[in-house]
């Protein structure tokens, strides 16, 4: 186990004595997390473990009860104006895309950057289709969200987060309501990323994504954090019973 | 019958344009003050919440007469004046019918799924930026028909200011009847003149409905 709670100077994202309960159900038991500038942090577990409130607690979707959360440093700021600013920097790319219905491709890519960083719209949307080709749907440009296929959404909706210049992007479950033959898409332009040295916190059942684009594994069960470790070694020799077992029940078949 | 109506053409227009003022003014008045409620009602700030909470729960239960009455013969008594008995009108009508126009509004708002406002708020918008540019606009679709028929009933609502001195459409009668003309004709002019109006507001609704009708 590495010393994650710790403070460093290169620590982009800092969770510290994190807890949130949900009524009597305590979602998030004492975390302790930092991810490094470019680190690629895969967190898996069971469901109901609170990895995915983990994630929406990092740009403050889900207010917690206690421990401190920082951003580059900052503190994350409990509501309005300043909330908006530090949420700008940080991308959030969810199961269900939650592209904007009511806006066309190129529009929900430029909308950001023109209405919260008050970008050109001539540049802004230049950037846009530079996005939306890198992830391979820049054809769709003009088409609404319902029209594409749910891979063409999610690869939107990376574009759409990537265009606000995050200094990092988190996936919450991001190909978990996707069809099969439609994950892999998704994961290729993940993968881009990481390598391109983007830090990136994946929420994901993907293992194959794990072990080929993760720096660390973050096991996680009950609300707690079980166990992080490189994948070879997480995957390899996992030392905890639970992850063991979880591990176990997923890569049997 | 069509005498009824020539005969006493400036009565009927004198009346009909007093009830379209109030009508037009109160309703601009109760789109905006409604919508500004909503916004109360579904921020992020407790004291606002309740404050919404409370503007609703206490005009959407008082009977619009006693509204008036508050104002007419409440407001001077407080020392509030408002210049004149028309103005009095407007503004019970608008502080009535801005507790329905919030709750529609608050309604379409949920028929947005949650994860429209959250894709907003994760760009970095402000609150004021995710109601106005992504949640609001998937509203109208919904909040269009609702909002049409509270519509239609300010306009009809309208015709009580007769009873508070105000010479709208609803005041027409007892002057008829001074002037010993019939009254069921005079009725049926009344009806057909609030027909006139109504049905513009229809067709503006189909359209608001078709324009919002895409994706």
């Amino acid at each position: 186990m590495s010393d994650s709670g710790t403070l460093t100077k290169t620590d982009l994202v800092a969770l510290t004595g994190v807890n949130k309960h949900f009524g009597e159900l305590h979602v998030l038991k004492d975390i302790n997390l930092s991810i490094a500038k470019g680190e690629v942090v895969v967190v898996i577990g069971p469901s109901g473990s609170g990895k995915s409130t983990l994630c929406r607690a990092i740009n403050r979707l889900e207010p917690i009860d206690e421990g401190t959360i920082t951003l580059d440093g900052q503190p994350l700021p409990s509501e309005g104006k300043a909330l908006a600013k530090l949420r700008a920097d940080v991308g959030m790319v969810f199961q269900s895309f939650n592209l904007f219905a009511h806006k066309t491709i190129l529009q929900n890519v430029t909308l950001g950057p023109c209405k919260v960083r008050k970008t050109d719209p001539k540049v802004a949307e230049q950037r846009a289709m530079e996005l939306l080709e890198r992830v391979g749907v820049a054809n769709q440009a003009a088409k609404f969200p319902a029209q594409l296929s749910g891979g063409q959404q999610q690869r939107v909706a990376i574009a759409r987060a990537l265009a606000m210049d995050p200094k990092v992007i988190l996936f919450d479950e991001p190909t978990s309501a996707l069809d099969p033959e439609m994950i892999q898409e998704v994961l290729e332009v993940m993968i881009d990323l990481a390598k391109q040295g983007m830090t990136m916190v994946v929420v994901t059942h993907e293992m194959g994504f794990a072990r080929t684009a993760a720096n660390r594994v973050v096991f996680m069960a009950d609300g707690e954090i079980v166990e992080q470790a490189s994948p070879e070694e997480f995957f390899t020799n996992p030392t905890s019973r639970r992850a063991q077992d979880f591990l176990g029940k997923i890569l049997k078949h | 019958m069509l005498s009824v109506l020539t005969d006493n053409w400036e009565l009927f227009v004198d009346g009909f344009w007093t009830t379209l003022r109030l009508f037009l003014i109160a309703g601009v008045l109760s789109l905006a003050l409604g919508t500004v409620l909503a916004a109360f009602r579904v921020s992020p700030v407790p004291a606002l919440r309740a404050i919404g909470t409370g503007y609703v729960n206490t005009l959407r239960n008082t009977p619009l007469t006693l509204v008036f009455a508050f104002l007419v013969f409440g407001a001077p008594k407080m020392e509030i004046s408002l210049p004149t008995f028309f103005w009095s009108a407007v503004v019970a009508l608008t502080v009535y019918t801005s507790a329905f126009v919030c709750e529609i509004v608050r309604s379409g708002v949920n028929t947005v799924p949650p994860g429209q406002a959250e894709a907003a708020r994760s760009v970095g918008m402000t609150f004021m930026q995710v109601l106005g540019i992504v949640v609001l606009p998937q509203a109208f679709r919904a909040i269009v028909p609702p909002l049409t028929s509270v519509m239609i009933a300010l306009l009809k609502n309208t015709t009580i200011a007769a009873g508070f001195s105000v010479a709208e459409a609803g005041a027409i009668p007892a002057v008829m009847a001074e002037r010993g003309e019939n009254q069921v004709a005079t009725l049926v002019w009344i009806t057909v003149g609030f027909l006139i109006l109504i049905i513009p507001l229809v067709f503006l609704q189909r359209w608001a409905e078709r324009r919002t009708a895409v994706a």
